[in-house]
């Protein structure tokens, strides 16, 4: 039995299963880390005026961040990359992209074990104040969706890539949900940027 | 994403996201620098990352040409977002606005 | 739509044979797993109840040992068969849990929602049958991490199901597992969530427009959104409460917190009340989980039993989708009592008071559509008739608990017990058990015995309204909700105390009214009165199909002519007229 609209969109709503089951999980992910950044601006209100002295204690390394945006942003771009290329049909390109989207990700979390290992170096733990608690749980909860979404992207360009040659229009499809994904984690970053380390 | 994309064309924009990616990536850091109030800063900071996220949305997750149940969809869960967000300030805001509301009641008129 | 490409009849060439592992305990059909949702939230349903028998012996006979099982309990629970008041808090916090997340939701959304919802579309299956069974995996996982929480060497969670902090935060008891055991909970919801709302949209049989869908599809997918959206706040909270256990943190705990004599060594700047929002912002939503596949459970059982068409289904639809959009924007009634502005709670009064409006149409529309009617009295139809006026009782006495003036002396009372118990257990139950009476011939091909199903329902009216009327009385009295005694030392229960005895016989009464349920439904599997595809005479789609149905579900093209109720139609020769069949000239 083969369930309908796997691959081929549905008539009415122009859409793949897939699709809307993707869309779908990234809006309880956006409800997800708006009750965390709710949390942070509750957290920041109810500081009395403290927060800008919590946040210079923590020491957060402006630099480093940047540079692990930069990364976010390219594997962004690389993401998007390997999704062109599986359009134009040119598999070796997709496995370029797929890879260096999946190193980019490595890149990004081996930047953030520096900053992490930095923290605790100088004492700074969760427990230390409000503001390194909510940094600790935000920025952790998204380096688990920068694995989440790299294991993803791993299996499409290793082993899943096989689909290209008996449905090429499915991996194309899935590399996409797989890309909203990504893009998404890559969306939450830049958000938590700016509010972590600059404001 | 419809059938008929021109990928060449798609792929000219994505390479201008990424640069203006870069480009709002370095102003936000140099913003971060200026001596300004906090309010003033939190509201270039939030401008700023609105519009990168925007783009994201726009072009890389293809929001800007999308079917129209991914827009209902996403509709609500801005409405309920919206929720989310303004009730933990609504919380501490309407905290002061009741005892403001106690104070003028004891008022002798 | 020119072609019907998705409800063609199974191939042939699928039918190859499965082991029994890949049949039974790890499937992908939507019915197995729907029977293996049911089957464990009647487990729970059980076990949860039993957690409120022991509660009950404590409340009717403070201080006296417990009869049978006393002596198995430990000494660190109840010494010498006596519990201690830790242990009746552990029983309450999980009684709380259990029933609600893995009694009630896996029995309404992932049982009957599971195995109905694609029949009444007209699907083969679930738009992703795989993320389905790994969604029952994850349900697993977080009951069985509850249930053994119960023997680590400070017993399971103790802290309410509400699990408040900073209570929550510093308690010794099992919280941890709780909180582990949510976030698998909470892990298979939201994958249903998304599977649910999928394939409403993609996969209804041709010519299912929205207005074609039976209502209990409609409630189905309404609660989905619910889970979608309201439950993700909830894993942030529990993250965040994980991080002040384990990792000492201060999410929840303010500045200074003196325990036992001592200020608590925290960074402190925490909100407690920042935990109760973010609880009651996916909580109250959740009540709405509870009741809507109740109602639309109640709604598909009269519809069919009375005979007539559903009173008002747009008008019910639209009250659906209102309620569930209004209860994103009620939940801190819950909070009146945590003196918050006057502001706050006039905005929140007032949205409590407009999300009872489509909740009396829904329940007023049920009740139009007996009128007139020629009502079969078969036990399905006994229980949706008890639900109407148990879950109407439990909303009236709901509607003062919405105005703070009146909610602050009830709040912390027995008042607000009997009041939520009359919307989920009179009500949601009685729904649920007419869902089991009615769908049973589907899912095992055979009819419960009529006999006790009616030795069933009769008693269970009784014992319930026993067990949760009395609450209310003792509620107004300002007996305390939270005393492991009843109340017995407690100034304001005098006259009212002995009411606590009433209670505890009639749950165990109750209980003892459950086993011709029991016996029914294991010896109607095998023994039952053989149904054919649609012995109820039904109209809407389910009944098409085999009974019970195939992998793939349909051996006929599915394709929806007409609404869901067109039963005793002017002109027709059979009093029902099922949606898939050709209109006849």
């Amino acid at each position: 039995m083969e369930i309908p609209y796997t691959v081929e969109a549905h008539p009415e709503t122009g859409l793949n299963n897939g699709k809307i089951g993707i869309w779908l999980f990234l809006t309880s992910e956006v409800m997800l880390f708006g009750a965390l950044f709710a949390t942070f601006i509750m957290l920041r209100i109810g500081s009395d005026g403290n927060w800008a002295a919590m946040q210079a204690e923590a020491e957060l390394n402006i630099p480093l961040a940047t540079l692990n945006t930069a990364v976010l942003i390219a594997s962004s771009l690389t993401m998007v990359m390997a999704w062109a290329s599986l359009m134009r049909g040119q598999l070796g390109r997709f496995k370029l992209f797929g890879w260096l989207t999946v190193a980019c990700g490595g890149i990004f979390l081996v930047i953030k074990y520096f900053e992490y290992t930095a923290k605790f170096e100088h004492h700074h733990y969760p427990e230390s104040s409000t503001f390194l608690a909510i940094y600790f749980a935000m920025t952790g909860l998204h380096a688990l969706h920068v694995i989440g979404g790299m294991a993803w992207n791993a299996y499409f360009t290793g082993p899943g890539s096989k689909l290209f040659h008996t449905n090429r229009q499915w991996l194309t499809d899935r590399v996409e949900h797989s890309g909203l994904f990504w893009h998404f984690v890559d969306l939450v970053w830049i958000f938590l940027f700016p509010v972590f380390y600059l404001l | 994403m419809s059938e008929h994309v021109d990928i060449d064309k798609q792929v000219r924009i994505y390479v201008t996201v990424f640069v203006s990616l870069f480009v709002l990536t370095i102003v936000t850091v140099a913003v971060s620098y200026l001596d300004v109030s906090v309010p003033v800063a939190l509201t270039i900071g939030l401008f700023i990352a609105t519009v990168k996220g925007s783009l994201v949305a726009c072009f890389f997750m293809h929001l800007i040409d999308e079917k129209k149940i991914v827009y209902w969809t996403l509709a609500l869960t801005v409405a309920f977002f919206i929720a989310l967000m303004a009730l933990p300030l609504l919380t501490s805001v309407a905290d002061q606005v009741g005892e403001f509301a106690e104070v003028e009641a004891h008022e002798p008129h | 739509m020119a072609e019907p490409v998705h409800a063609s009849p199974a191939h042939d060439e699928h039918h190859h044979d499965q082991s029994f592992w890949r049949k039974y305990i790890f499937s992908t059909d939507h019915k197995v797993i729907g029977v293996q949702y049911s089957v464990t939230g009647l487990a729970f349903l059980f076990f949860g109840f039993v957690l409120m028998m022991v509660m009950r012996w404590n409340l009717a006979y403070p201080g006296e040992p417990i009869p049978f099982i006393g002596s198995l309990l430990g000494e660190n629970r109840a010494p010498g068969g006596i519990m201690l008041p830790d242990f009746y808090n552990e029983l309450g916090a999980m009684h709380g849990t259990i029933m609600v997340f893995l009694g009630v939701v896996p029995l309404a959304v992932g049982g009957f929602g599971n195995f109905v919802m694609p029949l009444q579309l007209g699907a083969p299956d679930m738009a992703f049958p795989r993320i389905n069974m790994i969604s029952y995996w994850c349900l697993f996982m977080g009951g069985v991490t509850m249930f053994a929480s119960f023997f680590l060497p400070n017993g399971a969670a103790g802290n309410g199901w509400t699990s408040y902090s900073p209570l929550a935060d510093i308690a010794l008891n099992g919280q941890t597992a709780w909180l582990i055991g949510m976030i698998f909970l909470i892990t298979s919801s939201l994958l249903g969530a998304v599977n649910f709302i999928t394939t409403a949209i993609q996969l209804r049989a041709p010519g299912m427009t929205w207005m074609r869908l039976p209502f209990f599809c409609w409630a189905q997918i309404v609660t989905a959104f619910l889970l979608l959206l309201a439950f993700p706040p909830l894993e942030a909270a529990g993250v965040l409460q994980l991080m002040d256990r384990v990792a000492n943190t201060s999410f929840f705990i303010p500045e200074g917190l003196v325990v036992g004599g001592e200020v608590l060594e925290r960074s402190g700047g925490g909100s407690p009340l920042l935990w109760q929002h973010l609880f009651w912002f996916l909580a109250h939503p959740e009540v709405y989980v509870l009741i809507l596949p109740a109602m639309g459970i109640v709604a598909e059982v009269i519809a069919n039993n009375s005979r007539k068409p559903l009173w008002g289904y747009r008008s019910m639809v639209y009250s659906l989708i209102f309620l569930g959009f209004m209860s994103f924007i009620v939940w801190a009634h819950h909070m009146f009592i945590t003196g918050m502005g006057s502001v706050m709670s006039t905005f929140f009064q007032t949205t409590t008071m407009i999300i009872s409006i489509p909740s009396v149409i829904i329940l007023s529309a049920l009740f139009i559509s007996l009128w007139g009617g020629s009502i079969r009295y078969n036990t399905a139809m006994l229980f949706a008739l008890g639900f109407l006026p148990m879950f109407g009782i439990g909303g009236l006495t709901g509607l003062p608990l919405g105005l703070s003036a009146a909610d602050i002396p009830l709040h912390d009372t027995y008042y607000v017990i009997g009041h939520f118990h009359y919307v989920v257990a009179p009500g949601t139950l009685f729904a649920l058990f007419a869902g089991v009476y009615y769908w049973f011939p589907k899912v095992t091909g055979r009819k419960m015995n009529e006999f006790l199903g009616k030795l069933h329902f009769w008693p269970s009216l009784v014992f319930m309204n026993g067990v949760f009327f009395p609450m209310m009385i003792q509620g107004l009295n300002g007996v305390s909700r939270r005393l492991a005694d009843g109340g017995i030392t407690y100034d304001f229960a005098g006259e009212v105390a002995g009411l606590n005895r009433m209670m505890s016989v009639s749950a165990w009464c109750l209980a003892l009214a459950q086993i011709p349920f029991i016996i029914n439904f294991f010896m109607s599997i095998r023994n039952g009165e053989k149904a054919g595809r649609n012995p109820w005479n039904s109209t809407t789609v389910e009944w098409l199909a085999p009974s019970p149905a195939p992998h793939g579900n349909f051996d006929q093209e599915i394709v929806v002519t007409r609404g869901p109720y067109e039963y005793s139609v002017p002109g027709s020769d059979k009093d029902y007229v099922p949606q898939a069949e050709p209109a006849s000239t």
